[in-house]
Parts: structure tokens; C-alpha cells; sequence
């Protein structure tokens, strides 16, 4: 006699063994199927990647907000910085070896995220001072806090290099704990990020 | 039961991060509570528990401060 499950039981072994090789089969064949549907899906990392191309204050904290946020949540983060977005990981601005249009650029842009100005009601610059007074005033993070912090977390940044080359941009004028990539860096992330934003 | 952690007056996504941070130096079933005062917290906190796996053991609110415990699941 032996019981095959609580409360049942049986003393013939070939009843025994049927119902095993009954069941293994069945299992088998669910778990074909499963794999055939799962086949071909494409797995997801728990990571988030961002495009940051404006460089605007309001936006820029909103890409890093979420970047940090992120990163809290478990997930692994990755921020492509390109175009106006380059603003926020600029350092110093370099004239000595631009050409004329690159140094008109270079002047007419933020020299770095504190220089960022604000995607509505900037007026001449007066927005981001009141913006900035109100952050503090509730106690928001100021957005170079923010790209610190970003930083000490682990999320990694790229600048996007033809961008760069555009704008007359250089590796030396951007943080020295920057990546550098192009579309393909950014699309070899973004197609398996659970999260991908455009910011 | 380790330190509390003072979130009080802090926005987002400060107080997450203050969390995640804590939660990695502390050990598995440890547990610490957590005051906060952003309303947005007890929104913030439900959906970091859910997602990465820890316990949220208990949420009250006094008045404008929120008090949580929060205990380390797993690795």
C-alpha cells in the first residue's frame, strides 16, 4: 500500500506509475506551450533610459527628478544628454580653438545648468531667479543637486558626440564622469528599458 | 530597529531616495521608521514598496507629518 496523495491511496503499482508518466505528460506539454509563447518576446530590463535634449531648468528637473526616482525605485537608469540638453552636464565653457559660428553658439548658451533658463515665462532670465527662489523656498532640490545626486546613485550619462561635433562642443568643456555614444548606444538601451522617456 | 529617518519638509523625490539609500545599508528583516510631511508620500511610499519587494509595516498620519515603518525584504 502506498498513498499517492493525503487520503489517497492505492496498492497497485502500475496505477501508481500511470498517473505519474499521466502527469509528467500533461506538465510537459503545458510547459512546450508556455515556452512557445514566451519565444520571441522580448524581456524587459528593469531600467529606464531618457533623451534629455532640452535645456531648459523646469524640464531638465523634471528629467532628473525621475532619474533619481528611478534609481530609488531599483531601476537601473540611463540618461542620453543631446542638443540643449547637453546644457546640464556643461562644466566650463572652452572659446580657444572653436570656430566663429561655434563661439557665437558658445556665448549665446548657458555656460552650465545654472545658467538654464526656464521653457515658459522666462522673461529675459527673471524666470529662473523667481523659479529658483520658489524651489528653494519649498525646500525643492536645486537642479545641480539633483545632477550630483544622480551622479553618486550610479546613473550613468552619455552625451550624445554629433551633437557635440555640431554645437562645437568638446569633452573637455562636459563632466569628467560622462559616457560618450550616439543613436546606436541609445537605441541598444532603449530597446529593452521597461521606461523610456523624451525629455 | 534602526534610527528614524527625518524626511520631514523634504519634496519629492527626496524622500525615495532618503529610503533607498537607508534600506541598503540596513539588514534583511531590520526594520525603521520614516517622517515625512510631502503629501505626495504615502503615494510615493505604496508604490516603492510594491515595486521593490519590501514591507511596508505601518503608515499613520498626524496632523501634517507622516509616520512610517518600512522593513527590508529579501537581498
Amino acid at each position: 500500500m502506498s498513498e499517492i496523495e493525503p487520503g489517497v491511496v492505492t496498492d497497485d503499482p502500475a496505477l501508481e506509475s500511470l498517473i505519474e508518466q499521466k502527469v509528467d505528460e500533461r506538465v510537459d506539454r503545458i510547459l512546450a506551450e508556455l515556452g512557445q509563447r514566451i519565444e520571441g518576446k522580448p524581456v524587459l530590463a528593469n531600467r529606464a533610459t531618457l533623451v534629455v535634449f532640452s535645456g531648459e531648468l523646469d524640464k531638465l528637473m523634471a528629467a532628473f527628478i525621475i532619474a533619481t526616482g528611478a534609481v530609488a525605485m531599483g531601476m537601473e537608469v540611463s540618461m542620453y544628454f543631446t542638443f540643449w540638453g547637453l546644457t546640464a552636464v556643461k562644466k566650463q565653457t572652452i572659446l580657444s580653438g572653436k570656430a566663429p559660428l561655434e563661439k557665437m553658439m558658445a556665448k549665446m548658451m548657458p555656460g552650465g545648468p545654472g545658467g538654464a533658463a526656464t521653457s515658459s515665462l522666462n522673461m529675459l532670465g527673471l524666470g529662473p531667479v523667481f523659479f529658483k527662489k520658489m524651489m528653494k523656498n519649498k525646500n525643492v532640490s536645486s537642479l545641480e543637486d539633483l545632477i550630483a545626486l544622480a551622479g553618486e546613485m550610479g546613473v550613468r550619462m552619455i552625451g550624445c558626440q554629433m551633437s557635440m561635433d555640431v554645437m562645437g562642443i568638446t569633452q573637455d568643456e562636459l563632466i569628467d564622469n560622462l559616457d560618450y555614444g550616439g543613436v546606436a548606444t541609445y537605441l541598444g538601451d532603449a530597446r529593452d528599458s521597461r521606461v523610456t522617456l523624451f525629455i | 530597529m534602526s534610527d528614524p529617518l527625518d524626511c520631514k519638509s523634504l519634496k519629492c523625490p527626496m524622500p525615495i531616495v532618503r529610503i533607498s539609500q537607508r534600506i541598503r545599508r540596513i539588514a534583511t528583516g531590520d526594520v525603521f521608521s520614516v517622517e515625512a510631511s510631502d503629501p505626495a508620500f504615502h503615494a510615493d511610499l505604496v508604490a516603492w514598496t510594491q515595486t521593490t519587494g519590501h514591507r511596508l509595516v505601518s503608515f499613520k498620519e498626524e496632523g501634517s507629518v507622516q509616520y512610517a515603518e518600512i522593513e527590508k525584504v529579501g537581498v
